[in-house]
């Protein structure tokens, strides 16, 4: 057996690989459901129906989406670069955080101007975590995978700080935990989940035009294929890198701000709970198109949300999501190599062998 | 001075499961595969050991199951990036998504099956981990405290630690499998087996850091089962290898520090310097990230750095 | 004796990528004691079929015999053991690793300590007159110290069938002599050499026969004695053809770029150009000649303002350029074609189409924060038609194209700019003759309309044949600028490796 090369795929036939491969993984996460002594069929039954059972079930899809899709937008930004940004969870907490302070503190402000404050802070919270990686990059070459992974625990620490001290709630009999936020300071609802999927809906399209349509998308691009091939065409290559990592970084807070004052209604160590993480097999699936992205995290969140309701009935975690999202992206990275290369088995095995 | 003492024996203890996840990583960075799965093949060792070792209650088979499942998962790892050319970032990242999700699954389905409602190892390993006791040596003062007191894991990382830098520095298979992470295709045309000689590293790494976990689970809890038991001590082991400089050698003594950096908060006197718990648990982090920028500075060309590292091989594509 | 007669006996050997066939029934033998050339264009095949004597590749149809034997061979352990040797165009050493480590790295037996490697190196190396030092690291040494690393790993396996493919093409004319000396006393120790290379002189030059391939098939084998230049090129292009390059005589030259005392560092410090001052003019073509890595590559970026200098000026009209980006040059009115080495990497954004390509350097001009993709499309549409180039359609992405198509819409868009200095970095490298030509044509096109074209080239012959003058580089120092029409070969060769006054033309 050897690898060759092929003529690239259509891009019908990719479709339909990729396709492929995700009913694979399914029959591969059903088996192993069935090592364990369930009826995957039940199973993957009871998540579907766990989602979508009741207009209460679908509104917490919903809610468990938001800031997924908000995350791998962000992700999507700094990955077109091949800026390996895997710190979307540090980002989000951050951009938490930034919001939490306005929410906590500045409570009684008019909402006209809470919420705006909020937004930006969040944004900005979100945005400066990532600029820490981008500038120690552009200005030393820093390895930006290691150091954004390394800013997710310390962002992380930071709110375990702030709730055993200084935010820390004097009412909760010492429990260190972060009040919970004046209802004045909490996101509206908009058919009945909160006012955050507005703004996914609007970052996907604003995104996506951002991406496809803009001088900065172009530029983007042309960055993320090859940074010699920027310069050359006179493009300011930190600069480019900086900004689009601010931007990233700033749709991560953003997620966080939406998470923390529509969702958790406070600031929590939880806050972000893996969102940064899965982000990315999001984006990925989504071959960093802001569009798929909107299908494949609502996807994501009926795993994540019938994950929930299978721990109840079968008895197992909702971990299981992370470990059929897993096998999925585990299948879907395995078939992008037959867009490309095949293999093929050498004609008449060496009967005489090769040496000698 | 006794405060000291133990100290450092408490720093050593915590080095080790960086140590192992440390070396399993150099083991895979050497052929040119950044796995970035360390903390997902560390989750799965941790739960294999820990499972089989509380079923078996034998320490030798909870060592071959935890080394036997980040071989497992350092294959899947193996497969998509050496046999399927997958984006080793994402690979590795999705592993260990997998791997953590998977151990905290398989505990939670364990914790279903239970009586009590805990999982914890019997007493009979229990008995085996315990610290060595090896009567005169292990009653030398401060000598014996550093040398002679410790779980046979600890001994077993530093073995290992040392047996792998040798195998680099002083055997043919060791210049050979150095020279395809520097550069396959040369590796390729010298007559080496690339694939084979990457699945190999590969999948020992992965086991070496299976028992890394095991360390986790059976160790750092005392022997109760507890979700996210490697609390991201993989990531750490991925960023020591930068400053190992790909040398088992000097993992031994990078570990040794962020050991003594992860004890610190216990043995800091409260009369020297007082700091909130959460500002400790953040060092080992805030100092890796520190670390990374100071190393990066340096603009001296580092003759370890697997130069195909993070590149996957393709025989036809030069 | 007679069916060992040949060391290697290919016959029939097919082999075809998806639909294209890159070698069609193709024969070739050596004897030991011989030097085989194969000759044949870019793309003709040559490299296919080493790659699959080395067992890189494996041949759909024909048989291998080595030593008289047939055999398969799967991988290059097979070749190894068969004892082929191959030394690439792209040499295969580890950069980090010492050149005892390179030798030693995947043979059979234990490690041997350094001492003991050092003195085996040592030995051999002087039994066939090549010197070496043992303990330097591959990325500290010269290229041509690196292919002696390589002959060296071929000798210490014991391997008596020795392939080179282009050997020569980095080589200064010198250390080609230097080289020719050494395979000359191998083939004298019963070695079965092959030496693939495009290069006529050279193959007159060292070979006992040429066996000459085209579009991937077998034409014929010659006995060297018995053949010439002109034979060999039309056997080789399939069709008489004139080696003239035409050469437009120079029309009112005007200076147009002064560099003066430009000094410029590699990243890691070391020095890529060192103190050059020369003159770019109007409406001529000044070729730039050199071992690769003297400087070439710095000295077309810095003055497209891709690399910042550590002294000295390219001025323009007195305007310096240096410490000017790309496109602060542009906004002065310069307009500065450049064609860089690196096509792909440099040049073009693979993964885009021609539209996406064609935009790279205009993206930024209309008002606002979108771009506009219609100009480029049409643009696109254009060129395809004018240049002939062969795509399926204007989004597929350029790296999917074939070498010569990537390089016309390259040039063409740098063309298209409507440059006043055009620089051209091996412009032709790994082109066939035909589009080569092309390029030629494209150029001289530009010159007669008063364009100031610097063209940096490999191959001395086509630097001598195109060029009006030739500055001429060695370890980042300008050595001499030659007239392109009076300068022999023996001249520039000279200054290529550093000796020789420097002239003014």
């Amino acid at each position: 057996m050897r690898i060759v090369k092929t003529k690239e795929k259509s891009a019908k036939e990719q479709f339909l690989l990729r396709l492929g491969a995700f009913v694979l993984a399914l029959c591969a996460g059903g088996l192993f459901l069935l090592l364990l002594g369930n009826n995957p069929f039940a199973v993957y039954a009871t998540i579907l129906s766990g989602a979508f059972r009741s207009k209460m079930a679908v509104q917490a899809t919903i809610k468990i989406m938001i800031p997924l899709l908000i995350a791998a937008l962000g992700v999507t930004l700094s990955f077109k670069m091949k800026f390996w940004n895997i710190g979307g969870e540090g980002q989000l907490i951050m951009g938490g955080v930034f919001a939490s302070y306005f929410a906590l503190f500045h409570s009684d402000l008019p909402a006209f101007l809470l919420f705006p404050l909020m937004f930006l802070a969040g944004l900005l919270g979100g945005g400066i975590w990532a600029l820490i990686p981008a500038f120690f990059k552009v200005r030393f070459g820093t390895n930006e995978t290691l150091f954004t992974l390394m800013l997710n625990y310390i962002a992380l620490y930071i709110v375990a700080w702030l709730q055993e001290g200084p935010w820390r709630d004097p009412a909760a009999n010492g429990f260190p935990k972060i009040a919970s936020f004046e209802k004045s300071a909490v996101l509206p609802k908009v058919f009945g989940v909160q006012v955050g999927w507005i703004i996914a809906l609007v970052l996907v399209v604003l995104v996506f035009v951002y991406l496809r349509y803009t001088k900065q998308g172009y530029e983007i691009s042309v960055v993320g294929e090859s940074r010699p091939t920027a310069t050359y065409a006179g493009m300011n290559v930190q600069r480019i890198i900086l900004r689009t990592m601010f931007l990233s970084g700033a749709i991560a807070g953003i997620a966080g701000m939406v998470q923390a004052t529509g969702s958790d209604r406070t600031l929590t160590v939880g806050i972000a709970g893996g969102v940064g993480f899965t982000a990315i097999i999001v984006a990925w699936l989504a071959r960093l198109n802001p569009m798929s992205s909107l299908v494949i995290a609502f996807l994501f969140a009926v795993l994540e949300k019938g994950s929930s309701v299978i721990q109840s009935e079968f008895g197992l975690s909702t971990d299981c999501a992370d470990v059929l999202q897993g096998i999925i992206l585990f299948f879907v990275l395995g078939c992008e190599f037959f867009v490309r290369y095949k293999f093929v088995r050498d004609h008449k095995q060496a009967a005489e062998g090769g040496a000698k | 001075m006794d405060l000291f003492i133990k100290f450092l024996v408490a720093a050593v203890a915590a080095s080790i499961p960086l140590l192992f996840g440390t070396v399993g990583e150099i083991l895979s960075e050497k052929v040119g595969h950044l796995n970035l799965g360390v903390e997902g093949m560390m989750s799965i060792g941790a739960c294999a050991g820990f499972m089989v070792g509380m079923q078996t209650d034998s320490f030798v088979l909870a060592l071959l199951a935890a080394f036997a499942a980040g071989v497992f998962a350092a294959l899947i790892y193996a497969v998509l990036t050496v046999t399927f050319l997958a984006d080793q970032n994402v690979s590795g990242l999705t592993l260990t998504i997998f791997g953590i999700g998977l151990a905290n699954f398989v505990g939670i389905y364990m914790l279903g099956h239970t009586e009590n409602g805990t999982l914890k190892l019997p007493e009979g390993i229990t008995a085996q981990m315990r610290e060595i006791y090896i009567a005169g040596l292990s009653d030398i003062p401060v000598v014996g405290d550093l040398l002679f007191s410790y779980s046979p894991f600890v001994y077993l990382g530093i073995v290992l630690a040392i047996c792998a830098g040798l195998f680099f520095k002083k055997t043919k298979l060791g210049l050979n499998v150095q020279a395809i992470g520097h550069n396959p295709a040369a590796a390729d045309a010298a007559g080496i087996n690339v694939t084979r000689w990457k699945y190999v590293m590969i999948l020992i790494g992965g086991g070496i850091c299976g028992i890394g976990g095991a360390y986790c689970a059976m160790i750092i809890n005392s022997g109760v089962w507890i979700s996210n038991n490697v609390g991201g001590l993989g990531w750490i082991a991925v960023a020591l290898v930068i400053f190992a400089k790909w040398n088992p050698w000097v993992a031994i003594g990078g570990s040794f520090v962020f050991g003594a950096l992860r004890v610190l908060k216990y043995y800091m006197p409260p009369s020297v310097i007082q700091l909130p718990t959460a500002f400790y648990d953040m060092l080992p982090f805030l100092i890796t990230a520190i670390i990374l920028v100071l190393s990066s500075i340096s603009k001296k060309r580092d003759l370890n750095l697997p130069g195909s590292l993070g590149v996957n091989y393709f025989r036809e594509e030069r | 004796m007679a069916n060992t007669e040949y060391a290697i006996e290919c016959r029939g050997i097919t082999k075809t990528f998806g639909t294209v066939v890159a070698n069609d029934a193709v024969d070739l033998t050596v004897r030991y004691g011989e030097v085989l050339a194969l000759l044949g264009e870019n793309g003709s095949g040559k490299t296919t079929l080493m790659n699959m004597l080395s067992g890189i590749y494996h041949p759909d149809a024909g048989t291998i015999k080595i030593a008289g034997e047939e055999v398969r061979i799967h991988s290059p352990e097979d070749s190894m053991a068969l004892g082929i040797g191959m030394i690439h165009q792209h040499f295969k050493l580890v950069d980090v690793f010492t050149a005892s480590e390179n030798i030693a790295v995947g043979t059979a037996g234990k490690r041997l300590s350094a001492a003991v490697m050092r003195k085996k190196v040592q030995e051999i190396s002087q039994s066939i007159g090549l010197e070496i030092d043992p303990d330097r690291r591959a990325f500290e040494m010269s290229v041509s110290e690196k292919q002696n690393v390589e002959i060296l790993k071929v000798l210490y396996r014991g391997q008596k069938i020795l392939i080179l493919d282009e050997p020569t093409a980095v080589l200064t004319p010198q250390e080609t002599e230097r080289l020719f000396d050494i395979l000359r006393s191998m083939r004298a120790q019963g070695c079965a050499i092959i030496i693939i290379t495009h290069k006529l002189n050279e193959v007159l030059a060292i070979s006992d026969r040429v066996t000459i391939l085209r579009k991937g098939k077998y034409i014929e084998t010659v006995n060297t004695a018995e053949t010439d230049e002109q034979k060999l090129t039309e056997l080789m292009v399939g069709r008489p053809v004139s080696l003239e390059i035409a050469r437009p005589e120079v029309v009112d030259p005007k200076s147009i770029l002064k560099i003066v005392d430009l000094t410029v560092r590699k990243p890691d410090g070391t020095i890529a150009i060192d103190d050059a001052s020369f003159e770019v003019r109007t409406g001529e073509i000044l070729g730039v000649a050199g071992i690769a890595g003297s400087g070439q590559k710095e000295l077309c970026e810095c003055i497209a303002g891709l690399c910042p200098a550590e002294k000295g000026a390219v001025l323009y009209h007195k305007e310096n350029l240096i410490g000017k980006s790309p496109r602060e040059i542009i906004r002065l009115g310069v307009q500065l074609g450049f064609v860089p080495e690196d096509r792909l990497g440099m040049g073009l954004v693979a993964s885009m189409g021609m539209v996406g390509n064609l935009m790279l350097k205009t993206y930024d001009t209309p008002k606002g924060p979108f771009i506009d993709p219609v100009p480029a499309r049409q643009h696109a549409e254009e060129l395809v038609e004018r240049l002939g180039i062969v795509t399926p359609s204007v989004d597929t992405p350029v790296r999917l194209m074939s070498g010569g198509n990537v390089q016309k819409v390259l040039l063409g868009r740098e063309i298209e700019s409507d440059p006043q200095v055009l620089i051209t970095a091996y412009p032709v490298r790994g082109l066939d003759i035909n589009s080569s030509y092309t390029v030629y044509d494209l150029l001289n096109e530009q010159k007669k309309k008063g364009v100031a074209v610097v063209f940096i080239g490999e191959d001395l012959d086509v630097l001598m044949a195109l060029s009006d003058r030739i500055l001429v580089m060695c370890h980042g120092q300008v050595t001499g600028i030659v007239d392109g029409r009076t300068a022999t070969k023996d001249d520039i060769a000279r200054l290529m490796v550093g000796a020789g006054e420097e002239t003014e033309a």
